[in-house]
């Protein structure tokens, strides 16, 4: 049995006891600044912000005077209208009304996965033969339907841009989103995978009708493609081998560029940043990676917390808030029993407590709720640091609206890089 | 359905009376695993058995209930007092499915060992795009589709999914249709046809959950689209972690334009024996106009989600973050609500 993908029972990495010292600020804009950071990858689980994150920080860069790329995988409608990438032709478009005055730019994309498919054909292969691999019904449902595709294509849009970048020296910085895949690891795992295969016998069995000299039919390949015929039926295997000889000139190719393109991740350009909310689910996956970045020797530049709840001020605990919030509802309760008593008249008209209504046990019990959440997600935060101390943090409060323009992007980057 | 006597405590019938497949997707951070997991204990309490199933390889179950990582195996997690029903737990993993369906459907033997040496199972399971949830979805089917016949299999009155978010919904539980597409005729295309066949059918349903925000809905509305076009059937939608309604309207517009009178709250405070300085009584009312502002953000959402035409459950946001005990209040609730 093959070792499974990423095994669960991996050690942690970091201190065994806890330190004393406080969680490292990340400082965006020095990143940002760093000529050095030529690549930014921003990961973590989905519906943590990931997108707008990315966008954020191009956006910064390029007002700070960085020419900027950035690729965004999935981005809301909204925002995708707002940087005017909404349609999809799969090359960077120049953001309109971002402040060049520091002598930056800023161009988005968003990634086409069928579109960059397409593209890996037709410059790998003969006309002939991309045209009779487009046509594929095999090739159409993997290029456009099938989970998985679209972290090798994130791989390799990425690479593309850098190849571009280095050629033409359009970009000095690539920001990359990435898939809103099962795990944020996903597209880490891609040209390893690939390899696994390409390097493996599964392939050349497949192969095996193409260029297949019958001297090399063993014992157990005959037992292999026979279990495969029984269950796949035997037309149906048929067209896998089609499929697989017709993309075979590809594949070599491009599992060279995911290997190039992966080793450019450990670069000393590149830049992790792992992006989660204050939510266990979140902090337990960008735990994970954190760890994952540091086996696979990845450079990881921080950590973001977006989403975090605003502090509750004033100095009272949800414990004091609460019990003043019932004495006041027992306050009121007197209240109402003596005057509905001695006058007959409802205790909200001539309630006896100040503010009448409850207006001011209700505004305690909004108070406890927050100073709660703060403090679970205080709580959480401290967990993560303590494993992990050595990762600078940036924590983002919860924003009461949506992002979906530049103003929204700006403030964002505003919050990142902590200046009010 | 369910051939058990029903619970003594189980309503008069549930919004999804004959459904045995629930799908719950959302759109990430919207807390649907925990929609799922509360479903599935609300539809255990009516006193059959549930089983509840994840497909993403995060142990998620385990650790919303607190037990141990669950092994490719149907799990005994939760049992009712006096027989009234009981939750099992399944974490699928593709690997662990295509070695069952192999040795279920076909007698491969030493064939099937080769068919590991070859690098197929690894290929099919992490590098081959789509098979995956070709796999996922078929034991989803399997656990679904047993009845009496089926020998030793437990049967479930009800089986719960934590599917894939919403931006991936369509496209997992779609596959097999693109799976027919290409296998025009053997043991592949005849499994899809079935796997296809239940998830289209009034056995099933998919769940949307959400939170009220403006991208989450967006979404929720985008994935009911694509689903009904897909042919799939869409079953509610689950408001979670909404905020409580402590302000009235009225109380809620004055604290939107500042006429909460500092006055009044001050003297509230020192009635009760709280030192009312002025920090604490202008972030009351800060907190309460960022209050009526998200409300009035929800408000607007509520209104789009409302407009969706489908029914709609609401969940509480526990202050403390959901623990198990907070996991049953809000299967209590989903109950309450006539979901389950």
């Amino acid at each position: 049995m093959t070792a499974p993908r990423r095994s669960r029972t991996s050690s942690r990495v970091g201190p065994l006891v806890a330190r004393t010292e406080g969680v490292p600020t990340l400082d965006v804009d020095a990143l940002l600044a760093d000529r050095g950071t030529r690549i930014i990858v921003c990961c973590g689980s989905g519906g943590v912000g990931k997108t707008t994150t990315s966008a954020a920080l191009a956006l910064r860069a390029a007002e700070q005077g960085r020419r900027v790329v950035v690729l965004t995988i999935d981005p809301a409608r909204r925002l995708a209208q707002s940087m005017g990438i909404e349609t999809l032709d799969n090359v960077p478009r120049p953001v309109p009304a971002v402040d060049g005055s520091s002598g930056g730019s800023l161009e988005a994309m968003m990634l086409d996965m069928k579109r960059t498919f397409d593209e890996v054909v037709e410059s790998g292969a003969s006309p002939q033969m991309a045209a009779q691999i487009l046509a594929n019904p095999f090739y159409d449902a993997v290029s456009s339907s099938f989970a998985g595709t679209q972290e090798y294509m994130a791989m390799e849009k990425l690479g593309q841009l850098h190849a571009e970048a280095r050629r033409t020296g359009a970009w000095d910085l690539i920001v990359v989103d990435t898939p809103p895949s099962r795990s944020a690891l996903d597209f880490l795992d891609a040209p390893e995978r690939l390899s696994s295969f390409l390097d493996g016998r599964l392939i050349r069995l497949l192969l095996m009708p193409a260029r297949g000299p019958a001297k090399l039919m063993t014992a157990g390949v005959n037992l292999v493609t026979g279990a495969l015929a029984k269950v796949l039926g035997g037309q149906m295997l048929r067209d896998v081998q089609t499929f697989v000889a017709a993309l075979d000139t590809l594949f070599g190719g491009f599992r060279e560029r995911a290997q190039r393109t992966y080793r450019l991740l450990q670069a000393d350009g590149t830049a992790f940043l792992v992006v989660a909310a204050p939510e266990p689910d979140a902090l337990r996956e960008a735990a994970y990676f954190v760890e994952r970045l540091n086996e696979e020797r990845m450079p990881l530049a921080g950590l973001v917390v977006n989403r975090a709840s605003p502090a509750a001020r004033g100095g009272l605990s949800a414990e004091q808030a609460l019990a003043a919030a019932q004495r006041l509802d027992e306050a009121a309760q007197t209240d109402q029993t003596d005057q509905t008593g001695e006058t007959g008249e409802t205790g909200e008209e001539a309630g006896g407590s100040a503010a009448g209504d409850g207006v001011t046990a209700a505004l305690l019990r909004l108070h406890a709720d927050r100073a709660r959440i703060v403090a679970r997600e205080t709580r959480l935060r401290r967990r993560f640091s303590t494993v992990h101390p050595d990762v600078p943090t940036a924590v983002v409060p919860a924003l009461s609206v949506d992002v979906h323009d530049l103003a929204g992007l700006r403030r964002v980057g505003d919050l990142l890089a902590h200046t009010p | 359905m369910s051939p058990r006597t029903p619970a003594p405590d189980s309503g008069p019938g549930t919004d999804w009376d004959g459904v045995r497949l629930h799908i719950v997707t959302g759109k990430g951070g919207t807390g649907k695993s925990t929609v799922a997991a509360a479903l599935a204990l609300a539809l255990a309490s009516r006193g059959g058995t549930a089983l509840l199933c994840e497909v993403e390889d995060r142990q998620g179950i385990a650790q919303l209930f607190d037990v141990p990582p669950l092994p490719y195996e149907e799990r005994r997690i939760v049992q009712g007092p006096d027989d009234g029903g009981a939750l099992y737990a399944l974490a699928i993993e593709p690997e662990s499915a295509l070695l069952e369906y192999l040795s279920m459907y076909y007698r491969l033997g030493r064939a099937g060992r080769a068919l590991d040496r070859f690098g197929v199972i690894d290929f099919a399971t992490t590098v081959a795009p789509g098979v995956r949830d070709v796999l996922l979805t078929g034991k989803i089917y399997e656990a679904v589709q047993r009845n009496k016949r089926t020998k030793n299999a437990r049967r479930y009155d009800a089986v719960v999914l934590d599917a894939p978010p919403t931006g991936r919904i369509g496209q997992f539980l779609n596959v097999n249709s693109e799976l027919a597409g290409l296998a025009k005729m053997g043991p592949i295309r005849s499994q899809a046809d079935n796997v296809m066949g239940l998830l289209h059918s009034d056995r099933t349903r998919v769940h949307l959950v959400t939170i009220l925000e403006d991208m989450p809905v967006q979404e929720t509305a985008d994935g009911i689209e694509e689903l009904r076009r897909a042919g799939l059937p869409v079953g509610g939608v689950v408001v979670n972690l909404a905020r409580r309604a402590e302000l009235g309207e009225e109380e809620r517009d004055r604290a939107l334009s500042g006429r909460l009178d500092p006055g009044l709250l001050r003297a509230d405070l020192e009635r009760v024996g709280v030192r009312a300085s002025s920090t604490l009584v202008e972030a009351l009312a800060d907190e309460a106009r960022e209050h009526a502002e998200r409300r009035e953000l929800e408000e607007e959402q509520r209104a789009r989600i409302t407009a969706l035409g489908v029914p709609t459950y609401e969940l509480p946001r526990l202050p403390d973050g959901v623990d198990l005990g907070g996991l049953y209040e809000l299967a209590a609730e989903l109950c309450r609500q006539g979901m389950a």
